[in-house]
């Protein structure tokens, strides 16, 4: 289809522009080439800057990121609070960097769950095909028979509003994508003359799958677990947004959006900085997963 | 062309029934007893056990799964979605109504999307490297970043609020529908435009476009005849799930803009626990998505005789 030739063009003409450039060796190591593409090198630079002061949250953050101050109700940014204070006199930068915890660590949590589920499913399904691969296929059918947001809302419609639902929403829906990919891949795998020839020296299923094609998935999966982290942050902030996700107080980033929206007239900071926050992270996912994966995968869709 | 119709009609049949059975089966995730929640509702009070038991034959919530969803099933085919708990109205009336308003700003939304990424896209990919292909690139990344919700934001901070030239939210004139559908078209806008480049330079790389050129065409030709039919072929397939996927997002936008479509409508119930409108909601968005879907296989089939007659 259409996605095949788009990544082949872009590939192309990546490595088209480079080769016009001359004198360059043909073959580097794979850090060699990820760090010439200058874009991806940002990305990580961003992704990585966000990532330390998520970690280091409670030593770098000025304040506490829930201490209530009602001498300093949405006090303007200064010497006392350098981004200011929110309607109920509480730091914005020191939640927004607790935020960050927040907000990257669901995204991770909830991603580490979906790959391992997508993984696990997408290689049963690839590597024993027939029945079993009918029926899994099924499943992701009817599930890709969605438009995303649509059944996550809805799962945690039933559940009830809280962050732990909306990441079992995204989960829910999620690993559908990274089934269709690996299981793709895996069944590719299975032509292989590695593969063939432990099956043929009587390797059981499970020590094929996992020593022999699971190593060998595991770079599209970095790529795509990349590549889908801006958009599933996206997602559950934008859940936590509708008040359906991270609860009052929490410092994350989409329910602090949620917060300053009844301030935003008078405070429009309020709103703007961790807007800010999320699209600088986003778009450090975005460029850190094309990066990776013209280096690692480049006939990775998308 | 029948065939081809039958056949994608055929298809459609199992997935519809796997989308009731997973709209079905989310009514069970739900915590504690809907009969239970019903009359507390009703009541305004604790009810007791008897009244408990004998809502539960009523709603006959003791059947079996399979009888349950037979049952289920058998009104959503024939459009009854039960009746709301909040209101009492029939669930599929309360979306039927309300969906046209969100189909009015999604549809505006990906016009506006459409006319201008294709000319960009284009000219991105005809004029490769140059200026316009590098702002392109930069807009397209930071707009696949902005969260919609902040989006929206700041173009009321803009136009509603310094330049006061649209209103805040509402509905009314047609002044209403350009926030609301400006944020749902942007995000598709990036998209559009970086595949429309990308698809209109794999058709350029092509013999039939050197033919084209060797054989005197013009370059304008070469670019809108041939290149950019066909390259709007992949296009058609992400137009069409983006149009699902901004009927699905729509209720962040309807939200922010006090927008009363369907999104909107399924958030408030959320809120209520109104539990028959959510699965409602999710028959009838995943009937929508199957038949847009068809729609645009449909239309593939017309822009490609190469599918088509495939098989």
């Amino acid at each position: 289809m259409g996605e095949l030739s788009v990544r082949r063009v872009r590939f192309a003409q990546r490595g088209g522009d480079r080769r016009a450039w001359g004198a360059r060796p043909p073959r580097r190591g794979l850090l060699g080439r990820f760090f010439r593409d200058r874009t991806a090198v940002a990305g990580l630079f961003i992704v990585a800057a966000f990532a330390l002061v998520a970690i280091a949250a409670p030593l770098v953050a000025p304040r506490d990121p829930t201490e209530v101050d009602a001498t300093a109700i949405l006090a303007s940014p200064g010497a006392e609070h350098w981004l200011g204070t929110d309607n109920l006199g509480r730091d914005v930068l020191s939640r927004l960097i607790h935020g960050a915890r927040w907000t990257l660590g669901t995204a991770f949590l909830a991603a580490a769950a979906i790959v391992a589920i997508g993984v696990a499913i997408g290689l049963v399904a690839g590597y024993f095909g027939g029945l079993i691969d009918d029926v899994l296929m099924r499943v992701v059918d009817v599930l890709l028979a969605f438009p995303s947001l649509v059944l996550a809302l809805a799962i945690v419609g039933m559940l009830g509003p809280s962050l732990r639902n909306v990441m079992l929403g995204m989960v829910a829906v999620w690993w559908v994508d990274y089934a269709r990919v690996i299981r793709g891949l895996t069944m590719s795998m299975r032509q292989r003359e590695f593969v063939t020839s432990a099956h043929c020296v009587g390797a059981p299923a499970p020590h094929i799958i996992l020593r022999h094609v699971l190593p060998n998935v595991i770079p599209s999966v970095i790529v795509l677990a990349t590549l889908e982290l801006g958009a599933l942050m996206l997602a559950i902030s934008g859940l936590s947004f509708l008040g359906l996700g991270a609860q009052p107080p929490t410092p994350e980033w989409g329910t602090m959006l949620n917060d300053g929206r009844l301030f935003f007239q008078r405070a429009p900071r309020l709103m703007l900085y961790p807007g800010l926050a999320i699209t600088l992270v986003v778009l450090g996912f975005n460029l850190l997963g094309d990066g990776l994966r013209d280096v690692l995968d480049p006939h990775l869709r998308r | 062309m029948t065939r081809y119709l039958l056949r994608r009609l055929c298809y459609l049949v199992p997935v519809w029934l796997g989308i009731s059975f997973v709209a079905f089966g989310l009514a069970n995730l739900t915590p504690g007893d809907p009969a239970r929640l019903m009359l507390q509702r009703d009541l305004g009070r604790q009810p007791t056990a008897e009244e408990v038991r004998q809502t539960r034959d009523e709603l006959r919530l003791d059947a079996p799964f399979a009888v349950r969803y037979a049952r289920w099933l058998g009104g959503a085919v024939t459009g009854d979605l039960g009746t709301s708990y909040r209101t009492g109205e029939p669930v599929a009336r309360a979306l039927l109504e309300r969906f046209p308003r969100t189909l009015q700003i999604a549809a505006l939304g990906l016009a506006g999307a459409i006319l201008v990424a294709l000319p960009l896209g284009m000219m991105a990919a005809v004029w490769r490297n140059s200026p316009v292909d590098h702002l392109s690139r930069v807009v397209a990344l930071f707009s696949a970043a902005m969260p919609s919700y902040w989006v929206a934001y700041l173009l009321i901070l803009a136009f509603a609020v310094r330049l006061q030239v649209l209103p805040v939210a509402g509905q009314g004139t047609w002044r209403h529908l350009v926030l609301p559908s400006l944020t749902l078209g942007l995000a598709s806008t990036a998209t559009l435009m970086r595949l429309t480049r990308s698809e209109m330079l794999n058709v350029l790389g092509q013999d039939f476009i050197r033919t084209g050129r060797a054989k005197g065409l013009s370059p304008r030709a070469v670019n809108l005849r041939h290149a950019l039919r066909n390259a709007l072929i992949p296009v058609t397939t992400v137009v069409g799930l983006r149009f699902a996927g901004l009927l699905g997002g729509a209720v962040i936008v309807e939200t922010i803009f006090a927008w009363p479509g369907i999104g909107k409508y399924v958030l408030d119930s959320i809120f209520d626990r109104d539990y028959p409108v959510i699965q409602g909601f999710v028959v009838f968005m995943g009937s929508v998505f199957l038949l847009i879907n068809l729609i645009v296989d449909v239309s593939y089939g017309l822009l490609d005789p190469r599918i088509r007659l495939a098989r």
